[in-house]
């Protein structure tokens, strides 16, 4: 019988090496694993390639000195008044700007084994140091190479011991994306349920995608500002 | 001078421009306080680059969820009719063209639409985030922001001076203290804010507006 699912959260990190490259899906405290993440960080690899949206998925291992180089949009914390580990330690990890959809888009492209794509995103901008460029249909693009990663940490919902998940509401952003572009892919979810309880309709990630699952309690934590 | 307007009142001639049927992004500070003062009976479907289409305002407390956030991450209700999608979907709705109208904050926007809007010359990391595709995926772009800096310094200028988001992708300005259209020929002063003189907007703006010829006080 298949089982994807494995029972001790620190089991399920426990081979991922120093200099691993790893997605972490999320956005705010919106999908992100946070207990994935915080077994990365008691697990002990050094020297990760991270590939993330924001600062939330991130800064523990940076405050743990983990990471070597982050491929991120959105660095900062929302409140500009937090205290932000890149900023405060510049120049300590190697940091690769790039803007949001085409982040979703270089990931999407890992795991649907396309090797690159144009996108007008970023022309006239900073963005295009070191890119080809083509012109199509009358607008100037850049060339973006695809992401893949050796391990995507991802969040989910609900999830069975097949790998099928479903998520919900706006936890589920780029976590299906990475799902697919990790050569290892991990999910944390806060509910295993039996096969046939997800309904094939409503499957997001089916479980190709996904080679374990964890039960973790869900993060309520907030990571807003108000207005 | 008079004070200029506040924030709610700046968000609050933004919803002017809505018009039923619309798809509209609101972008991160400022602009998601449009979100707050759209009328009822207007059907626009408010975008949010992480994944929703058809949220309503933020959340008041008893009815906030931490599933559920814009793209500032603060908490949002539902409007029935909502979905749920992944970031690639989100950003082909963005770059795919399919997204009306966006709002968005800014540092600089200079005499020709370019914007400047995910890093100040002070910061080492910055946060490009989805601005970069709304300017270049969505029909039109409307910039709310303060008319000069907390130091007093012009936010319109003739040549933006912070790292660029965009080049002349700004369509309309409105700030504390008037509405301007970017146009081939330059910034057209269109309308000013209450209590407010022509010279006084001019006063604080680097590149010479053109008055528009139906020049009128800003109706909110």
């Amino acid at each position: 019988m298949v089982n994807k699912v494995v029972a001790n959260i620190g089991e399920v990190v426990g081979d991922i090496p120093d200099g691993a490259s790893v997605m972490i899906g999320g956005f705010g405290q919106a999908g992100t694993p946070f207990n994935l993440v915080q077994a990365l960080v008691k697990q002990g690899a050094r020297d990760l390639v991270i590939i993330s949206n924001s600062i939330s998925q991130v800064a523990p291992l940076v405050e743990n000195n983990r990471v070597k180089k982050l491929i991120a949009s959105f660095p900062v914390w929302v409140d500009r008044t937090r205290p932000n580990p890149l900023e405060e330690e510049w120049g300590a990890v190697e940091l690769e700007m790039v803007p949001q959809g085409t982040l979703a888009e270089r990931i999407r492209a890992g795991g649907a084994g396309v090797a690159a794509f144009y996108v007008p995103t970023g022309v006239g901008t900073s963005m295009e140091q070191g890119k080809g460029k083509i012109t199509f249909d009358g607008k100037e693009c850049l060339l973006e190479l695809a992401l893949k990663a050796d391990v995507a940490l991802v969040k989910a919902y609900k999830g069975d011991r097949l790998g099928n998940l479903i998520y919900r509401m706006s936890a589920r952003n780029y976590n299906p994306l990475m799902a697919m572009a990790g050569n290892l892919t991990i999910a944390e979810v806060e509910e295993v349920v039996d096969v046939g309880q997800l309904d094939p309709e409503a499957i997001v990630t089916p479980g190709i995608f996904v080679d374990r699952v964890v039960k973790a309690p869900k993060h309520v934590e907030w990571v807003y500002r108000k207005n | 001078m008079k004070a200029g307007l506040s924030s709610e009142l700046i968000a609050l001639r933004a919803v002017k421009e809505l018009q039923e049927g619309m798809y509209v992004n609101l972008g991160v500070g400022l602009p998601t306080l449009v979100s707050q003062f759209i009328p009822e009976d207007l059907e626009v479907m408010l975008h949010s680059e992480n994944g929703i289409l058809g949220y309503g305002s933020i959340a008041n407390e008893g009815e906030m969820d931490v599933d559920l956030v814009n793209a500032g991450l603060q908490p949002v209700v539902l409007k029935p009719g909502a979905s749920f999608f992944h970031h690639a979907d989100s950003f082909a709705m963005i770059r795919g063209g399919h997204i009306d109208l966006t709002i968005l904050g800014a540092h600089q926007v200079s005499e020709q639409g370019d914007l400047a809007n995910w890093k100040t010359p002070e910061e080492k990391v910055g946060a490009v985030g989805g601005a970069m595709d709304l300017v270049c995926g969505a029909k039109r772009v409307i910039v709310l922001m303060r008319h000069t800096t907390r130091s007093g310094k012009p936010r319109l200028v003739r040549q933006c001076t912070y790292p660029l988001t965009g080049r002349g992708v700004v369509n309309i300005v409105i700030t504390d203290l008037a509405l301007v259209e970017v146009t081939p020929g330059g910034l057209l002063l269109k309308e000013v804010a209450p209590g407010i003189s022509v010279a006084d907007v001019q006063a604080l703006t680097e590149p010479a507006l053109t008055v528009s010829p139906d020049l009128h006080e800003m109706g909110l």
